[in-house]
């Protein structure tokens, strides 16, 4: 096929270029985004994304509160990472105000910040599964699901938000009695693994939908500082967990996953998103298994007494960082803390969402339309917001597309490339 | 459950997060796949608001969904009903001292019925769900939207 021709053809039609905005509003899943793509035909030549509809200024409230009042704050800056907030505020301020955490609540937190990973990785899995029009798996997978949510729900009290880390310690214990419910689950999921990585990974549709799709090289993620399972898919080996050991990490060796785990080369798209998180799964099981099993006794927190605890923030001062690795990447607050005031002075979140979402632009760039709904879905289990698309042309002409416009057209191309 | 001898129709939900967590968001999801499965009442998500008999709201209003809500039930035809889905939703919860948060959903639009919880239980927002078909029908009896 000559190449050249192609290419001029393409040139000759740039007065069809369409842009197409996508957003807010999306009916099924997370917050509000909102994407501009400008397409040449099918293919998307330019994106321009517009976050921003769901800032609620969280900082700004919690340098208006009690340290206490702030961490259940820091729970609710999204319903997902519901610990690994929580986590990396506590982390901050307890290095900030010098504290010391007893061992068995850093594995207590340890527990169940991979306990979210595992139902995060799946949510996203069954989501990913939906965009392609595939929602047996989607059904499938947030069946599986439930058991991660009914062993949080046994061992917190909650399904979502946990409240288990507060300053110099954990909330709740994991008793001895209840070992042998996370035991239970774990081996569920052991059992499920291989089904998952057939369902997935060894599925023809779902290849063909997925390889070379939403693509990012190396170099771009090094670059653009794509975190987590982004940054892995691509063959960054970049885990927090790995690189900075904190808690429980520090007493056994988290190596980061990449696709090279599977056996196959990094290409950093929506196939190499599925391994990496589908491994990770396992590696979180197998974490929450040595937790469990190297569970130090002791006291849950240094400082068991809330007045007591509340004082002493009031009266340190300092700066404090602190980092998890969330399920969608790196977690970083920032704190500083000044004497004599029960709030923060600063306090500064950065998402893992934050980071990844100009890894977005070059995953978008020369992938069609249809492909949208999975890339979008493909750095962050839901934030995959469009509702309905305004279509304008440049002669002025427009219509609008809703969110199944864009999904009936995913899954025509499913059926299309599948035969 | 026992149905009510009325209930005689599928029941098609919109759902709108105006800055909401995700956490009630995911509940959300969670009672329509197989473990709540409220499709086997016909309760379905819709992708637009034109098809809504529901809008299921999550989350406080921010600044910049505040137009967009009041779009959103402009377009959902009669007769319909407001489900509230979550304390912040609510009551603004947490949320309160903010640049960004307009507030509370019922201050931009009237709510018929409030799911509580931060997030709520799928269980809830199922309940939540049937006392709006209650409130649906009471309206189509008076004639409401025909």
């Amino acid at each position: 096929m000559n190449n050249d021709s192609i290419n001029l053809k393409v040139g000759q039609c740039a007065a069809t270029t369409y842009s197409v905005p996508v957003g807010p509003v999306h009916p099924a899943l997370k917050e509000p985004i909102r994407f501009t793509f400008n397409l040449d035909g099918e293919r998307i030549v330019g994106v321009d994304i517009k976050p921003g509809f769901a800032h609620r200024g969280i900082e700004y409230m919690g340098m208006r509160r009690n340290l206490i009042q702030a961490l259940y704050l820091s729970e609710r800056i999204c319903g997902i990472c519901s610990i690994s907030h929580p986590l990396a505020f506590t982390q901050a301020v307890e290095n900030a105000a010098g504290i010391e955490v007893p061992p068995r609540a850093q594995y207590i937190r340890t527990i169940i910040g991979e306990l979210e990973r595992v139902h995060s990785h799946l949510l996203w899995a069954g989501v990913g599964a939906h965009e392609l029009g595939f929602d047996t798996l989607l059904h499938l997978t947030w069946n599986v699901r439930e058991k991660s949510m009914d062993l949080l729900e046994e061992l917190t009290g909650n399904r979502v938000d946990y409240a288990i880390p507060i300053f110099s310690g954990v909330r709740r214990d994991v008793p001895a009695e209840k070992a042998h419910l996370a035991y239970e689950a774990l081996d569920y999921y052991k059992g499920l693994l291989q089904q998952m990585i057939d369902a997935f990974l060894h599925d023809k549709s779902v290849e063909m939908r997925t390889r070379n799709v939403g693509a990012l090289s190396y170099d771009l993620a090094v670059d653009l500082c794509a975190v987590g399972p982004t940054a892995r898919a691509s063959g960054v080996k970049k885990d927090v967990r790995q690189d900075m050991p904190y808690l429980a990490y520090a007493d056994m060796e988290v190596k980061a996953i990449t696709p090279e785990d599977f056996g196959t080369e990094p290409h950093g798209d929506v196939y190499d998103n599925i391994i990496v998180r589908l491994l990770e799964v396992k590696q979180s099981i197998e974490i929450i298994e040595f937790c469990l099993e190297n569970l130090p006794s002791g006291e849950l927190m240094s400082i068991p007494k809330v007045p007591a605890l509340l004082a002493t923030l009031k009266k340190a001062s300092g700066e404090g960082l602190g980092r998890h690795e969330a399920p969608r990447g790196e977690v970083i607050h920032y704190v500083r803390l000044e004497e004599g005031i029960e709030e923060p002075a600063v306090w500064k979140v950065k998402a893992p969402t934050y980071s990844n979402l100009m890894a977005w632009v070059p995953k978008f760039l020369g992938d069609e339309i249809a492909d949208v709904p999975i890339i979008a879905a493909s750095i962050d289990p839901c934030m995959c917001c469009m509702d309905r698309v305004h279509m304008v042309d440049t002669v002025g002409n427009e219509t609008t597309r809703m969110k199944e416009e864009l999904v009936r057209l995913s899954r025509e191309k499913t059926r299309r490339i599948c035969g | 459950m026992a149905l009510p001898r009325s209930f005689k129709r599928a029941l098609w939900v919109f759902h709108v997060a105006t800055g909401s967590c995700n956490g009630c968001d995911i509940e959300i999801v969670a009672a329509l796949t197989p473990r709540y499965d409220v499709e086997r009442f016909g309760i379905m998500l819709t992708g637009t608001p034109r098809h809504a008999d529901v809008l299921l709201i999550t989350g406080p209003v921010t600044k910049p969904m505040l137009p967009r809500l009041k779009r959103i039930y402009e377009q959902t035809p009669d007769p319909k009903a407001v489900i509230v889905v979550g304390g912040c939703g609510s009551t603004s919860g947490v949320f309160y001292e903010s640049y960004n948060v307009v507030g509370p959903i019922d201050e931009v639009i009237p709510v018929d019925v409030y799911v509580p919880g931060c997030p709520s239980r799928p269980e809830a927002i199922i309940d939540g769900v049937v006392k709006a078909v209650a409130k649906l029908e009471t309206l189509e009896k008076s004639g409401v939207g025909g």
